[in-house]
């Protein structure tokens, strides 16, 4: 087939094309997703017993400020690397402004416990549990994100994976804090951060794989 | 200065390109055949200067690039260069036909290969070797048929609905699933 041929077929008939095609996929994606891993939450672990009570506590919301912060974060990150051609020189920065307040204030409420406070602090009473739920609820969300992103054009396949893994974990986490009855600064800057890396890890591993177009 | 002129001249067709390619993705057809058109030159231009040793290959490379541009032209952000958005396309294109042609070598003998194509390297530059309506005739019915009628016949939505019995949205959905599954077997069968 001639060039001249394969442009006249492509064109003839080719139609106006929706606008907004990228954020109807993924606010398809993470709706449908979010909605996935609150019902796993819902029926394998609920909401904290002291719900309420934990709504009324600052380091509560501190909490809810570093999920949604990078949970946006994330986002922006999968967004620039499903489209081709988009610089991605403000991605590291804006994922690293929540992790790097995160931090911060662990450190600062480190320094302030005695030693053996900052035990409890760092271990908490789940860190033993905590990243593998954050990686369930991530799975439902995960397959969503990976859908939304077929449909659009990753050209860097494995970085695209992992902030598809990036962005499930981060709606994962969001939809654990519900249950999770950590609050403590150390805690989530390290375990729920380990929990985000599992779907990471595994969406760097499969991308290449599952987004090839 | 050379810079100075390099950028200039990407301007100017970045915009020449922008203005046909926004009126095509809002629905007007001949802007996006002329885009098209001026794409395909660009897209020669940029794969011969990197597959210098294997001109045979541009031709193909042209036109899967171009069907992976309409194929993806829904991901193009118009506030973005455009030339950007077409470069990316065309390089992921390019790392994955080299890196399928290796696959390829490792299991066949290279110099079979190389004896029976680097002859006629400089012939019609806009005849590719690889022939996309043979591959039109692996598709399924549903797919197929919608592509020929509407896309190679030039029919409406409604004649080819009617010609061939499906809804117009099934013709929709099986010219562009068509279109994406043509793509998937250029990847798959070279």
């Amino acid at each position: 087939m001639k060039t001249d041929d394969l442009v006249s077929m492509l064109a003839t008939g080719a139609g106006a094309v929706p606008p907004h095609e990228t954020a109807r996929r993924y606010a398809l994606a993470i709706g449908c997703g979010g909605a996935g891993a609150a019902l796993l939450m819902a029926v394998l672990l609920g909401p904290r017993h002291d719900f309420a009570v934990a709504l009324m506590l600052p380091m509560f919301w501190a909490k809810i400020a570093f999920v949604t912060s990078f949970t946006a974060a994330s986002l922006f990150a999968a967004l620039r690397l499903s489209r081709p051609g988009l610089s991605l020189a403000w991605v590291p920065g804006v994922l690293g402004a929540p992790l790097a307040a995160i931090w911060l204030l662990a450190t600062i409420v480190l320094l302030r416990a005695d030693a053996v406070q900052r035990v409890a602090l760092f271990f908490g009473d789940t860190w033993n549990s905590c990243p593998f739920l954050i990686a369930l609820l991530s799975v439902p969300v995960f397959v969503a994100v990976v859908w939304a992103m077929q449909g659009l054009a990753p050209t860097r396949l494995r970085l695209a994976g992992a902030a598809a893994g990036l962005l499930a974990g981060a709606v994962g986490t969001m939809v654990y804090s519900v249950h999770c009855p950590e609050m403590e600064a150390p805690f989530i800057g390290f375990w729920y951060l380990l929990g985000m890396l599992v779907p990471t890890a595994v969406g760097a591993l499969l991308g290449p794989r599952l987004l090839r177009w | 200065m050379q810079r100075m002129q390099d950028t200039g001249r990407l301007n100017a067709s970045d915009e020449k390109l922008r203005n046909l390619l926004l009126p095509g993705l809002a629905g007007d057809e001949s802007a996006y055949r002329a885009f098209l058109q001026e794409l395909s030159a660009h897209l020669r231009a940029f794969l011969r200067r990197r597959l210098v040793r294997m001109p045979d290959e541009v031709e193909d490379l042209v036109q899967e690039s171009l069907l992976a541009i309409h194929n993806q032209r829904h991901t193009y952000d118009a506030g973005q260069p455009l030339t950007a958005w077409i470069h990316a396309i065309a390089k992921y294109k390019l790392v994955d036909f080299l890196r399928r042609r290796e696959k390829r070598e490792l299991l066949n003998d290279p110099l079979d290969e190389d004896f029976g194509f680097s002859v006629a390297a400089d012939t019609e530059a806009a005849d590719a070797r690889r022939d996309l309506i043979k591959l039109l005739a692996q598709l399924p019915e549903r797919q197929r048929l919608p592509i020929v009628h509407m896309k190679l016949e030039g029919l409406s939505v409604a004649e080819a609905a009617k010609l061939t019995g499906m809804s117009e949205s099934a013709v929709k959905v099986g010219v562009h699933r068509g279109l994406k599954a043509l793509a998937a077997l250029i990847r798959d069968a070279t």
